[in-house]
């Protein structure tokens, strides 16, 4: 998903030459492609994240667009205030890339896993908050926070995802992907966990459950329209993101069904309010917290039989 | 107006703002009111009228709390009335506290949280240089804000970006808000340190405006560094019973020790502007 981001962006920094990209002195092997293709329009701000967020604001305020990049927490937690008092609230074009979104660095210990970003730079106003489900998701998440004025934020996984949609309509920022109609069970996915999702449904398919299903690339603005119709068109939603249940993606459906007349259940999938005190392969990670494919399946199946 | 000039209206108005709103920070407004006194009257490039002219200099005042002497200098400037200085701090005011952008034109960035407002130059003045602008960003710290990790990250940031265009003054009073700096977290040697982060460094008296002129039109465009002022000044400057008193970091002047204060200002009001009035 990194190299995806990379190319897009080498072909937008090559037709804007006031893009910049400050990396907070990560990215090796993923972001050579770009300093080689656009060297003046690249800043390695060293180990500093929040000088590079401050210098990435008063550039932008400059007229430039530029993206932040780091790993995990390092470009929005480490940060936070920098993001909230002088991008966000100068309404700055700033564009904040996260590479390592949930457990993609599950072996590299609690630090490295990005798993309450959601949730904490969804409550920032003038913050755009996207997570793309596969590298098609990538592309167009890419193209579309370069084109959107104001402070965004984009929670990539790392390298290795799939290229799941062979085709993509328009892109719009706040809009969800319908990817299959179902019946009485719909599943909402945000962010890289999109694949297991994938596999969940085929796993309920077998066992005569056929839900229909939903990426939202983007957190917030979220999409209340697809939550309302899906509200009154399914029995059970049912929400699954790689990150704490709380304050994030299903927090942020169950925000627009409290608010809506509506006869459906809500099931929120992801971490439950903890932090991973053990390590391991992403796989590993969410099979333990009951967000693998045959997690989601099981979980799906239990509460429609409840 | 000139520097004296406005710098006194500046210490007035902070008196009279802090006054009328209840509020806090007349020792940290009192020490910086030279500094900006001079960078408005006789260093910046700027049009009230046009308050985005690109070619401008830019400022920001890292150390927000001080707001009201930015408020006043703008408006003293021609940005906005006089009169509206009254409502800092009122119910529905733009004029907040620390210093906000938002509606209010010619400030540059808003602050209030320390250490921000370096990195947020940084990026300014490595844009200007990138697009090969020559415009200035002044950057006005306060010694404590120096505490601040964020700080010392953009001042490698500047040396290593080559930026020269950036002008860092350091209001020096020596206060923070508990009390004296070499009490809290010691900074000394502090003008060594920005030297060793390879900054130009300037040391001089924040009072004198002579010395302010000078430091603040050495052309850093010279050589490759960016250039530090290290303003010497004393928190509560021009009021005797504030001046280097830790109280006046947040007591607000009200009944006899406003009338003494406005005694004390008016006896060093500058000579021109008794003139101005016969």
């Amino acid at each position: 998903m990194r190299d995806a981001f990379v190319r897009t962006l080498i072909d937008i920094a090559k037709k804007d030459k006031n893009v910049c990209l400050i990396t907070g002195d990560l990215g090796f092997g993923v972001l050579k492609p770009y300093w080689e293709a656009v060297p003046d329009q690249f800043i390695n701000a060293g180990i500093s994240e929040q000088n590079m967020t401050g210098v990435a604001t008063g550039m932008a305020l400059e007229g430039k667009t530029v993206f932040t990049y780091s790993i995990g927490n390092f470009p929005t937690l480490r940060c936070l205030e920098q993001i909230r008092n002088d991008a966000a609230y100068h309404n700055a074009n700033v564009k904040i890339i996260c590479v390592g979104g949930g457990f993609c660095y599950g072996a590299l210990g609690m630090s490295h896993h990005a798993t309450e970003d959601l949730a904490i730079m969804r409550a920032l106003p003038n913050v755009t908050v996207l997570a793309p489900g596969d590298l098609v998701e990538a592309q167009a998440a890419t193209k579309a926070i370069y084109e959107k004025d104001g402070t965004c934020y984009l929670r990539l996984g790392r390298g290795g995802e799939k290229t799941i949609h062979s085709q993509l309509g328009e892109f719009q920022i706040g809009k969800a992907i319908k990817i299959i109609n179902g019946e009485k069970v719909v599943l909402f996915s945000t962010g890289a966990i999109f694949d297991e999702v994938m596999e969940a449904r085929d796993l309920l398919l077998k066992v005569g459950i056929n839900p229909a299903l939903y990426t939202f690339p983007t957190v917030k603005p979220i999409d209340k329209e697809t939550i309302e119709i899906c509200s009154r068109a399914y029995d059970l939603i049912v929400t699954v993101e790689e990150h704490n249940i709380i304050g994030g993606f299903g927090s942020a459906v169950s925000e627009i069904l409290t608010e809506t007349v509506n006869n459906s259940r809500l099931l929120k999938l992801g971490l439950n309010d903890k932090y991973s005190g053990i390590v391991g392969s992403q796989k590993y990670l969410r099979n333990e917290f009951g967000i693998s494919a045959k997690k989601i399946f099981q979980r799906v199946k239990d509460s429609l039989y409840e | 107006m000139n520097s004296k000039e406005l710098a006194w209206n500046i210490m007035r108005q902070g008196v009279e703002m802090t006054h009328l709103s209840k509020g806090s920070h007349i020792g940290a407004i009192l020490s910086v009111a030279d500094i900006i006194g001079v960078l408005y009257s006789d260093i910046l490039n700027f049009d009230p009228k046009n308050p985005k002219l690109p070619e401008r200099d830019r400022v920001i005042l890292s150390k927000g709390h001080a707001g009201a002497a930015i408020y006043a200098a703008l408006a003293y400037s021609g940005f906005f009335p006089v009169e509206e200085l009254k409502t800092h701090y009122a119910d529905g005011s733009r004029l907040s506290g620390h210093v906000s952008h938002k509606g209010i034109p010619g400030v540059e960035f808003s602050t209030g949280s320390l250490g921000h407002g370096l990195s947020v130059g940084a990026g300014m003045a490595l844009s200007a240089k990138k697009n090969n602008e020559k415009h200035k960003v002044f950057i006005i710290l306060g010694d404590g804000e120096c505490n601040e990790g964020s700080v010392w990250e953009a001042a490698l940031f500047a040396n290593h970006f080559k930026l020269s265009n950036l002008v860092v003054i350091i209001d020096h009073n020596k206060m923070q808000s508990l009390t004296f700096c070499a009490e809290t977290i010691a900074l000394e040697p502090f003008a060594v340190k920005w030297k060793a982060f390879g900054w130009q460094v300037l040391y001089i008296d924040g009072h004198d405006h002579d010395q302010l002129k000078m430091a603040l039109t050495v052309n850093p465009q010279d050589s490759e560094k960016p250039t530090c002022v290290i303003a010497n000044t004393i928190k509560g400057k021009n009021i005797s019973f504030m001046e280097n008193n830790i109280l006046w970091h947040y007591r607000t002047p009200q009944g006899e020790e406003y009338a003494a204060a406005l005694r004390e200002l008016e006896a060093i009001k500058p000579c021109e502007m008794h003139l101005l009035e016969h």
